[in-house]
């Protein structure tokens, strides 16, 4: 079979799925759709492998360089000779990775799912919404055309609204899902704005050529586009930064990233999918995509995106040491570690030594899909054994569920960074590219992981140690099979994932990229993990008083970093007292006095007119007859006039 | 009746007819409005005669219509009678402006 | 000023003046009279224009004929002796500023237009010409209008029985 047929196949098969489960699937048996939607994903993924190892192994690869491979063009929608809607796939390194990691992963999430929800009264809807969400993913990332991947967009923000807002009956899940799809519309609007400054400056929709027309200096396309600069940054950047918003919607970044904490209302598999994996790191594919114009025409937009991930990453970081919520925490891990992959992105240039960030940041997006979507259904698991999501309410579960146990502690030890698990490997890249470049960035970083391994021990400590467990000891995994397996599949990845090279694979220009392993650099790191790790061992490992003494003698960092920064509360006040005060209200009177009043204004003129001319038909015989005499004189008058 | 030139003729059977008309419009009874319109038809008539002798002395288009018009307007009495009668029967009264039955 | 003239203008002073009370006065029946006796100015008119034979069905036809008819009608709807109640002011307004309208209008017309009298030998209007040309069926004949005025009278005439019957009598 062609590895072209076979990219067809997996971006149509969870297509196929979902039209079968959602229109067709009443007369089918609610177990077998769970089923049917494990195999099909199954069936995408080890295709997906097969893809990978056709484009890096036999194709892909022409002379030095991996290029690109279109498998399918079609024009879709086409606006004049030069500019059209074409909807395709491509074959990059970067796309033919996420095609691994996101059928990978909801393959993962779907077999955790037969048990799961397996009691769940919508349970053939739920997984309809999964191959829905597959399918936008994978339409997303193997775009050609940039409006294709705004469609795809579109399309996994509305499968994300349906799977946070699963649980519908209860009403914080629909305002979670409300919040997550108004923001990351909110937040395409700059997408789309900066699509059509991009195609307006370009004259094309076409990735490829765009990113050849903006990158060639001296094209007629770029001078003009760089020429005109508003504020101290030239179009270009404006238009690059606009797209940022629009990524920064739907990875999280600051202020953009109030949606994800609330999203954690959806059902665990689903955060494990969406987002921990996959839809999360959208926008740093995003910018990864475009990532030639940003950094060969626009680098100050660059500097921008790094400072915002740098920035974000260790503002999630201080939220997640005080949340007692195991999935709250997990999602500003998320928060953090996707703010790492953008500030990497951000720090790289391009050429001869710069492009590493860009490498580092892939690599970090492939791990931290491993090890995160590991951290969820491992949350997940013991949710479901202690029926809560507070982590007071855990505790003392090492001897109860033992397979969880191993694959969480796995998870941790990989996402602080410890060698030789694959976090350290992708961090460490991440770090060393930032101090080529940006030294700030680079100790913003640092300190950032030292506080992300302190957070995490401290939710591993309090789940599996701190006190004794008051659940019955007897093994809560026995015979739960398809939540197990997942959880240790996800584990051989988090660890041995790190020793791929990842730089012969995916690198900004496509050329080997040796990543330089130095001894001597990944010191610092490990070495505030470990400091945090004994931080949260000590605070946490048995039951004692001494955080809570902590959390008063921090007092108010404390009670901040807890309400979360207040950030919500600056959004409600501002779009309560001033959006829809100086813009909502005006815009209503306009609407209902002005509009509406011409039309019942209108309406009421020909009422009145109406009323008035109503009286010529007053019954009377001789008004009718002076009307008549009058109009006779009148044609009279105007004959005489005409012939006279 | 050389000497009288065609336009006095024609004014005497034009203020005969608007005073018909003025008579029509400002008369509140029907007998009477029906006496305003004999003297419209009685003006026209003039009109026709005059016409006739004036302009075209050597036919007598003009008398023909005139006789046909005094036809009919006797026609047109005894229907137009007939119906006030009715009316009167009907309203016990033939003020014109208890009959306003087709008003808006 | 020729004798005819004269009696011309008289003749026409009293038809007008007659025609002016007829329409002014409040008084039915006098209005009736006035009437009739305008309707005789005309005949007159007609008289002094040299067509006796018009001059014979107006007396005939109009005076005997139609306001007496008017007469009846009034005795039949009971209208004789009270005074009539008069229009609204504005309504006499305005159908006096369009009477005036139109006269004017019509007497600019008038004085507008050249008659100019032709010199052609008249055909004397006599019974026997009139006749003639009456039942003639070739040029300019009238046998036809004459035989369809006939069936119109007899529709008038039965029309005015059917609206007067009573029902179920």
């Amino acid at each position: 079979m062609s590895y072209d047929f076979s990219a067809l196949l997996i971006i149509l098969l969870p297509l196929f799925c979902f039209i079968l489960l959602a229109v067709f699937g009443k007369k089918i048996n609610p177990k077998l759709s769970g089923i049917i939607g494990s195999v099909t994903i199954a069936l995408t993924a080890i295709l997906s492998v097969y893809v990978a190892y056709c484009y890096f192994f036999e194709i892909g690869k022409q002379g030095e360089a991996y290029v690109r491979h279109i498998s399918y063009q079609f024009q879709w929608l086409k606006f004049n000779e030069n500019l059209s809607i074409d909807l395709g796939i491509v074959l990059d390194p970067i796309s033919v990775m996420m095609l691994f990691v996101i059928t990978f992963v909801s393959a993962m999430v779907n077999i955790y799912s037969l048990i799961y929800m397996h009691d769940e009264e919508r349970f053939r809807m739920y997984y309809a919404y999964l191959s829905l969400f597959t399918f936008s993913m994978l339409g997303l990332v193997v775009a050609v055309n940039i409006f294709q991947m705004y469609i795809f967009w579109e399309l996994v923000g509305v499968s994300s609204f349906l799977l946070i807002g699963f649980y519908f009956t209860k009403p914080s899940a629909i305002a979670a899902a409300k919040k997550a799809f108004i923001v990351t519309r909110f937040a395409d609007l700059g997408f789309l704005i900066g699509i059509l400054m991009l195609s307006y400056g370009a004259k094309t929709l076409d990735f490829f050529t765009l990113i050849e027309r903006l990158t060639q200096v001296g094209s007629p396309y770029l001078t003009s586009f760089v020429s005109t600069s508003f504020l101290g940054l030239s179009t270009l950047s404006w238009a690059l930064l606009l797209v940022f918003i629009g990524g920064a919607g739907k990875s999280a970044m600051f202020p953009l990233h109030i949606w994800l904490p609330d999203a954690m209302e959806g059902p665990t598999p689903v955060s494990a999918l969406i987002h921990a994996a996959t839809m999360v790191v959208a926008g740093v594919y995003l910018v990864a995509r475009l990532f030639p114009v940003f950094a060969i025409s626009a680098p100050d937009a660059l500097h921008i995106i790094a400072y915002i991930g740098a920035f974000t990453a260790l503002f999630a970081a201080i939220i997640a040491c005080t949340q007692t919520d195991i999935k709250r925490v997990l999602a500003y891990s998320t928060i953090s570690q996707i703010a790492f992959m953008m500030f990497a992105l951000g720090v790289a240039g391009w050429g001869e030594g710069k492009a590493e960030g860009f490498t580092a940041s892939m690599f970090h997006l492939f791990t931290h899909a491993f090890f995160k979507a590991l951290l969820f259904l491992g949350a997940g698991a013991v949710i479901h054994a202690v029926h809560s999501n507070e982590m007071d309410d855990m505790g003392g579960l090492r001897k109860a569920m033992p397979i969880t146990h191993i694959t969480f502690l796995l998870a941790c030890l990989a996402i602080a960074g410890f060698p030789p698990f694959a976090g350290f490997f992708s961090k460490e890249a991440i770090l060393y590219s930032a101090s080529q470049s940006n030294t700030l960035v680079y100790y913003v970083g640092l300190l950032t992981s030292g506080i992300t391994s302190f957070y995490m021990f401290r939710l591993y400590f309090k789940i599996f140690w701190n006190k004794e467990s008051h659940h019955h000891t007897h093994n809560h995994e026995k015979g739960q099979w398809a939540m197990n397996i997942p959880l240790i599949l996800l584990a051989v990845g988090a660890v041995f994932a790190g020793f791929i090279p990842f730089g012969s694979y995916v690198s900004a220009d496509g050329i080997n990229l040796q990543f330089p392993f130095h001894l001597g650099f990944s010191i610092a790191p490990v070495a505030f993990g470990i400091i945090g790790l004994a931080i949260a061992a000590a605070l946490y490992k048995e039951e004692k008083g001494l955080p809570d003494e902590l959390a008063t003698t921090f007092g108010n960092l404390y009670q901040w970093a807890y309400h979360k920064f207040y950030i919500d509360e600056v959004y409600a006040f501002v779009t309560k007292k001033v959006l829809f005060n100086l813009v909502g209200r005006p815009a209503a009177w306009f609407d209902r006095n002005v509009v509406d009043g011409m039309i019942n204004g209108s309406a009421s003129i020909t009422g009145f007119v109406s009323f008035e001319i109503k009286g010529m038909q007053s019954g009377r015989l001789q008004t009718y007859t002076m009307f008549f005499l009058g109009g006779i004189l009148l044609i009279a008058a105007m004959l005489v006039m005409k012939f006279m | 009746m050389e000497q009288v030139p065609l336009s006095h003729v024609l004014v005497l059977s034009t203020a005969l007819f608007f005073l018909g008309v003025y008579g029509f419009f400002s008369r509140r009874n029907l007998v009477t409005m029906l006496m305003s319109v004999e003297l419209m038809l009685n003006s026209i008539n003039i009109n026709f005669v005059a016409f006739n002798k004036y302009l075209y002395p050597h036919q007598l288009e003009g008398l023909f219509f005139t006789l046909f018009i005094i036809t009919i307007a006797a026609a047109e009495v005894s229907l137009a009678i007939a119906i006030i009668i009715n009316l009167y029967r009907k309203f016990k009264t033939i003020d014109i402006d208890d009959t306003q039955t087709m008003k808006y | 000023m020729s004798a005819s003239a004269i009696i011309f203008y008289i003749l026409a002073a009293i038809v007008l003046t007659l025609g002016a009370l007829t329409v002014f006065t409040r008084r039915i029946f006098r209005a009736a009279v006035y009437l009739l006796l305008s309707l005789v100015g005309v005949a007159g008119i007609y008289i002094l224009m040299e067509m006796d034979f018009i001059a014979a069905l107006q007396i005939v036809i109009y005076v005997g004929g139609i306001v007496v008819l008017i007469i009846f009608s009034i005795f039949l709807t009971h209208q004789a002796g009270e005074k009539l109640p008069e229009q609204s002011r504005k309504h006499i307004i305005w159908a006096g500023v369009l009477a005036s309208a139109g006269l004017v209008s019509t007497t600019w017309v008038i004085y507008k237009s050249a008659f100019k009298a032709a010199g052609i030998p008249a055909i004397d209007p006599s019974v026997r010409n009139i006749g003639r040309q009456l039942l003639d069926y070739t040029h300019h004949g009238y046998v036809f209008p004459f035989e369809i005025v006939s069936v119109l009278l007899l529709a008038a005439l039965i029309g005015s029985i059917v609206i007067v019957m009573n029902d179920k009598n």
